[in-house]
């Protein structure tokens, strides 16, 4: 694939189709999964090294990673650990997605918050709500992870929140 | 301004006990283990001397004791390095005007009432790569000194809030912050005799001995002696051409990891940045969890140079990156008020028309950086230019020693690449130098060949070619 996302620093959804396998709609539907939007060979194996199962492939430090989405029980590990922050998982459930993600900044948004959704631009494209928070105490990557639902049409869409200020 | 709260650090455990210094007679409040440049900076002071030649205003640039650019005059001595001197209580700073001399009766330390030092190995430098030469030294028999320049061990591993990439063993998936903390540690539970505040000044040769000469909290001299020496001493920031790139608030990238990062010192309120390399990336997006706003990171190449993963992190937080532009010049009164950039064409040629104008009170330098050579260049290793390594680098052997028979070197100082490739080639230059001296046996071989196979590893995708090209250069066989 052609590397015109260095220009610009994101990848399309597009884009991330062709690097990575999306998996299919039955198994995004029967529990979450974890998706990497990690295009580049980087020297980098915490993911493949801490996945419970070994549904990581990585033959060499600096291959990519594939997640063999069958044996991947969504349970967040690689979410936590990753140092690029570059790992997702989404669940679709009915007209909503949930959506778990990394999430380093303050402040930390609290279960049933509603917090505005942000693409991979930076843009703001709705509101969800947050559904689960693994604090940074509780994650083995130090890295606070929120799981967020959002529209079922935002699934590959949204990759940060931005926490509502007071008033807002 | 300080830093309250923070995603990652928590710094009201980090200060010490509240002090008073004097600013041109002016009392400022800082903390005791913050140095001098820096408390300045919180309480709002920029300027911090007069350039001898025009002038001109000058503040921090790299925050690290290397540029100079933070000479001030403490309690009446001018050149001291206020960016690495410690806050006492009661102490006076003025801001230096051109050369100042000595006063009359200062009597500079004396050679022969050095403090002398002795160990196999003296290692200059406490970053990842020095670090983990004293701990290899130190496990397979021999006696070392570490000296560093800073308050704190560490090198520059103490301002990375990011996570580390490698293998798990090699600390990935852990935090600057944390790998500096663990490291420093195990040096000490190794038996590693530690010097900071302590700048090493030149390296002679006696006899068999090698002598390193020193100087502790600017005014007490150290001998060191030992039969091998290991130069860790890092890199330094590199600056780039434009109008007004001397204004107090153009810092380097790590000047203000600095003040953020170690320190909880707010930078600014507006910054812009220039280079999109992993440092200019990783800036942005730890400017952001300390709460400043970055308008954004401007980058000369078409691409972004930084690992895709680090750049997507701030894309997604809404910060521009602008691919083909430059900043053509800083503006402002003795300080930072704006920053014009503008697009470049194939030529390198900016495009009139595309300029465009930041409110920003900070532009950050993240344009790359340097090897610290000069202590290496001073003993008479061979020194070559390097462009893949980033610059003037020694040539050293697959052991890391030099052409100077007990003289090693390892990390940035060797070639600029990363803190994960510092800490392994620390471990070979501390296994060879601990054959060297004598007190290591053959299990040390064994332990340097999987030291070597990791280093392989991680330079064999696309981001190691060029570091691989530079090796091949600099490689004696």
């Amino acid at each position: 694939m052609s590397d015109e996302y260095l220009s610009r620093g994101y990848l399309t959804t597009e884009e991330l189709k062709e690097i990575v396998e999306i998996p299919s709609e039955e198994r995004l539907k029967k529990k979450p999964v974890a998706v990497p939007e990690c295009p580049q060979e980087i020297p980098c194996t915490p993911c493949a090294e801490i996945c419970p199962v070994g549904a990581i492939s990585m033959p060499t430090p600096n291959d990519r990673p594939i997640v063999d989405y069958e044996k991947c029980i969504g349970c967040s590990l690689c979410v936590q650990i990753c140092p690029g922050l570059a790992f997702f998982m989404i669940h679709y459930r009915g007209e909503v997605a949930r959506i778990t993600m990394p999430h380093e900044l303050l402040p930390i948004p609290k279960r049933g918050d509603e917090v505005v959704l942000l693409n991979r631009r930076g843009e703001e494209v709705g509101v969800g709500k947050v559904v689960l928070v693994i604090p940074k105490e509780k994650s083995v990557g130090d890295t606070p992870v929120v799981t967020v639902e959002v529209p079922l049409n935002l699934a590959w869409e949204v990759r940060a929140i931005r926490v509502k200020e007071a008033g807002e | 301004m300080r830093l309250e709260e923070h995603p990652v650090i928590d710094f009201s455990r980090r200060r010490g006990r509240k002090v008073t210094i004097y600013f041109e007679g002016q009392p400022i409040e800082a903390y005791e283990g913050e140095p001098i440049a820096e408390a300045l900076h919180a309480a709002g002071i920029r300027v911090l001397n007069y350039a001898p030649k025009t002038g001109r205003a000058r503040g921090l640039f790299c925050a690290i004791g290397k540029c100079s650019s933070c000479l001030m005059k403490v309690n009446g001595i001018p050149n001291v390095r206020t960016c690495i001197t410690l806050v006492e209580d009661g102490m006076n700073v003025e801001r230096q005007r051109g050369l100042e001399p000595l006063p009359r009766d200062y009597r500079p330390p004396r050679w022969k009432e050095a403090q002398r030092v002795e160990a196999d190995i003296i290692i200059i430098g406490g970053g990842p790569a020095g670090l983990m030469a004293g701990i290899k030294a130190a496990e397979h028999g021999a006696t070392v000194a570490l000296m560093d320049e800073n308050p704190m061990l560490g090198g520059q591993l103490v301002k990375q809030t990011h996570k580390f990439f490698g293998k798990r063993e090699q600390f990935a998936g852990v935090r600057g912050v944390k790998i500096a903390e663990i490291i420093a540690k195990e040096a000490q539970e190794k038996g590693v005799n530690i010097f900071l505040e302590t700048s090493a000044i030149g390296i002679f040769q006696d006899g068999e001995e090698k002598i390193v000469a020193a100087v502790r909290k600017n005014k007490e001299l150290v001998e060191f002696r030992g039969k091998a020496v290991i130069v860790a001493t890092g890199a330094m920031e590199k600056m780039i051409p434009f109008e007004n790139n001397d204004l107090p608030g153009v810092y380097g990238a790590g000047a203000i990891q600095t003040l953020m990062n170690t320190y909880g010192i707010k930078p600014g309120k507006r910054v812009l940045i220039v280079g999109a390399g992993n440092v200019g990336v990783i800036l942005a997006y730890q400017l952001i969890q300390a709460g400043v706003e970055v308008v954004a990171v401007v980058e000369a190449m078409p691409k972004v140079g930084a690992y895709f993963v680090h750049a997507a992190k701030i894309r997604r937080l809404g910060v521009p990156i602008l691919t083909r532009h430059t900043i053509l010049r800083a503006e402002g009164e003795e300080k930072v008020e704006r920053a014009v950039v503008a697009e470049i064409d194939e030529n390198w040629k900016p495009i009139p028309g595309t300029e465009k104008v930041y409110d920003v009170d900070i532009i950050a330098l993240a344009v790359g950086l340097r090897p610290s050579m000069e202590l290496l260049h001073q003993v008479g290793a061979q020194i070559m230019y390097v462009r893949e390594l980033s610059g003037y680098v020694v040539r050293h052997d697959d052991r890391m020693e030099t052409t100077v028979r007990g003289i090693f070197v390892a990390g940035d100082s060797s070639g600029i690449e990363e803190a994960t490739t510092a800490m392994l080639e620390g471990k070979l230059a501390g296994l060879a130098a601990a054959l060297f001296v004598g007190k290591a046996d053959l299990r040390a071989i064994d332990e340097m060949k999987k030291v070597r196979q990791d280093i392989d590893e991680f330079r064999s995708g696309p981001f190691g070619e060029r570091i691989k090209i530079g090796e091949e250069k600099v490689m004696i066989r």
